[in-house]
């Protein structure tokens, strides 16, 4: 006998149908009552637009720009989502702060444009793990369809976080995952915390 | 004489808008039902419970390119379709659909005409509608088609004698007769005939779904095997037609069996019912009761066809004309011989 991986392994008969078997009728009444009885079983389907499935806290949709509080953009622009984005997604320009500019962005530098594709986006999660200034993170929502391939090239105006609709991000960013961020070990951070990207280039 | 030509063609009007409506419905019901079936919950977005969803269908297929290939016989190409629905519409003429209704003395028959061989009559124009998939199938001038028209055709004669076997018996039960409305009416005295013929009933129905082509015996549009079958090569409307009249076919032969097999439009205690609600015989409110009784039955001999459609898987060709052959034939002639032999001594 071969080696048995399961017990789910049936012997094949080809014995000769007994008469009963051989009328079909209960059988087929057998199969008729059960899809009978699925008639009145719960229903699978989900109408989406109405209802959504419940997602855990940390599910990774949509991604927003946030703010700080004081509604300055977080985001200085400086590429390590980029770099860190397996599917090459995110594309970003940099500007420098003008005066008076100090209630719009955060630090000096900020992103002009902010673009990242959702065709080539695999949610993965790495550039909300690889962003120093806790600037982007996923959402709960799905990305919504569309018609043509550009409209999915979401920029910072669909990307930044509304003033008016704020987007609560604390079940993301506990302290657990702050601590995490920090880890030396991590190539990013080994990166940012020896002040290597200051040298040089910048 | 005017009035009765008048009143002949609102009940011709009246049986063929109630039968594109139920076939119509029939379409919507056909897929909530099957995804009842399979725990979904079905087309709901056109309209509340998806009303509105045959009409939207109807609408997508006038909106469809109309298609003639060129290689076609284009007279039989758009004959085909026709005849396939002119024929399904005609089988109901015969069908009594209520009691007669009696108003200021003149009778009015809840049934387009009483032929006295109005099974013959029915026959006959089944018959006729395999002519309407074969020129259709042959006309397309494609290898699909021809297949598909040839085993619709060999399928629908092949059964059409175990169901004419299986309606002799039935004859000689319902005590010789070939109008229907005889047959209804013999069973509002007695039992309704189900219970003196099971065996014919199954073999009735078992060809019912042959000759409507239902699965499990779709193999006239089988689409694994023919891609579409004998309309394979129809789009629009002319597709529509042959869908439609598919679903007027159920709808009468869902009609024709709860006529003749469950007593049309007597039900259990009906009279007790009338009696007690003080209706005098020829009301119009009798005639709505025992309709509404007929529809209910057809109602659930529709469901019945969608029910098997969604549980049994399709049968092979050979497997279907073996059936047809060897088990259902034989088996009603010995329905017929037996039931001969019994009512021979019952009646002697």
């Amino acid at each position: 006998m071969a080696l048995q991986l399961t017990n789910r392994s049936k012997v094949v008969s080809n014995k000769e149908q007994s008469f009963m078997e051989s009328l079909y009728l209960p059988a087929i009444f057998k199969g008729m009552m059960i899809t009978f009885s699925h008639l009145f079983k719960k229903r699978a389907t989900l109408k989406y637009p109405e209802e959504t499935r419940q997602t855990s806290a940390v599910y990774r949709g949509e991604h927003v720009l946030k703010r700080d509080e004081n509604g300055a953009e977080r985001c200085t622009s400086c590429g390590m989502c980029a770099v860190a984005c397996p599917a090459e997604a995110i594309t970003m320009e940099s500007a420098e702060r003008k005066k008076g500019e100090e209630h719009l962005y955060r630090e000096e530098k900020y992103a002009s444009t902010y673009e990242i594709n959702m065709l080539r986006c695999i949610f993965c999660g790495l550039c909300e793990e690889a962003c120093p200034k806790e600037a982007i993170f996923l959402t709960e929502k799905i990305v919504d369809t569309d018609y043509e391939r550009e409209d999915f090239i979401y920029g910072k105006d669909r990307l930044l976080e509304k003033m008016t609709q704020r987007i609560d991000i604390s079940k993301r960013q506990t302290p657990e995952v702050l601590a995490f961020k920090k880890i030396p070990g991590l190539k990013h951070n080994e990166l940012f915390d020896g002040k290597k990207l200051n040298k040089g280039k910048h | 004489m005017m009035s009765f030509i008048l009143y002949k063609a609102i009940l011709c009007v009246g049986v063929f808008t109630l039968s594109l409506v139920i076939a119509m419905y029939s379409t919507l019901w056909e897929r909530k039902f099957a995804s009842f079936l399979q725990d979904r919950v079905g087309p709901d977005r056109a309209g509340p419970w998806g009303i509105l969803q045959p009409l939207a269908d109807g609408g997508k297929l006038f909106f469809k390119e109309e298609i003639v290939p060129n290689v076609s016989n284009k007279f039989l190409f758009i004959l085909g379709p026709c005849l396939f629905m002119v024929t399904a519409l005609m089988t109901g003429v015969v069908i009594p659909w209520g009691k007669d209704v009696v108003v200021h003395g003149t009778t009015y028959a809840l049934q387009i005409t009483d032929i006295n061989i109005g099974i013959l009559y029915l026959f006959g124009v089944v018959s006729i509608g395999v002519y309407g998939i074969m020129i259709g199938g042959w006309a397309s001038n494609n290898k699909y088609a021809l297949l598909g028209a040839i085993r619709a055709s060999s399928q629908m004669i092949s059964y059409e004698i175990a169901m004419g076997l299986a309606v002799i018996a039935l004859v000689i039960t319902a005590g010789g007769t070939l109008s229907l409305r005889e047959i209804v009416e013999k069973q509002d005295a007695g039992l309704c005939n189900f219970v003196y013929q099971p065996l014919g009933f199954l073999i009735f129905f078992i060809c019912a779904l042959a000759e409507t082509n239902r699965a499990p015996f779709d193999l006239p549009e089988c689409e694994s095997e023919l891609v579409g079958g004998y309309h394979t090569e129809y789009s629009s409307m002319k597709l529509g037609l042959f869908l439609f009249a598919e679903y007027i076919n159920m709808f009468i032969s869902s009609a024709i069996m709860s006529a003749f097999y469950f007593g049309g439009y007597n039900f259990p205690y009906a009279h007790e019912l009338y009696n007690a609600m003080g209706l005098q015989e020829g009301s119009v409110w009798i005639s709505l009761i025992g309709f509404g009784a007929f529809f209910t039955k057809t109602l659930i001999f529709i469901s019945v066809f969608m029910w098997v459609r969604w549980t049994l898987p399709r049968f092979r060709y050979d497997q279907l004309m073996n059936l047809g052959w060897k088990i259902l034939i034989p088996l009603a002639l010995a329905n017929l011989a037996i039931t001969s032999v019994v009512m021979y001594f019952v009646n002697r």
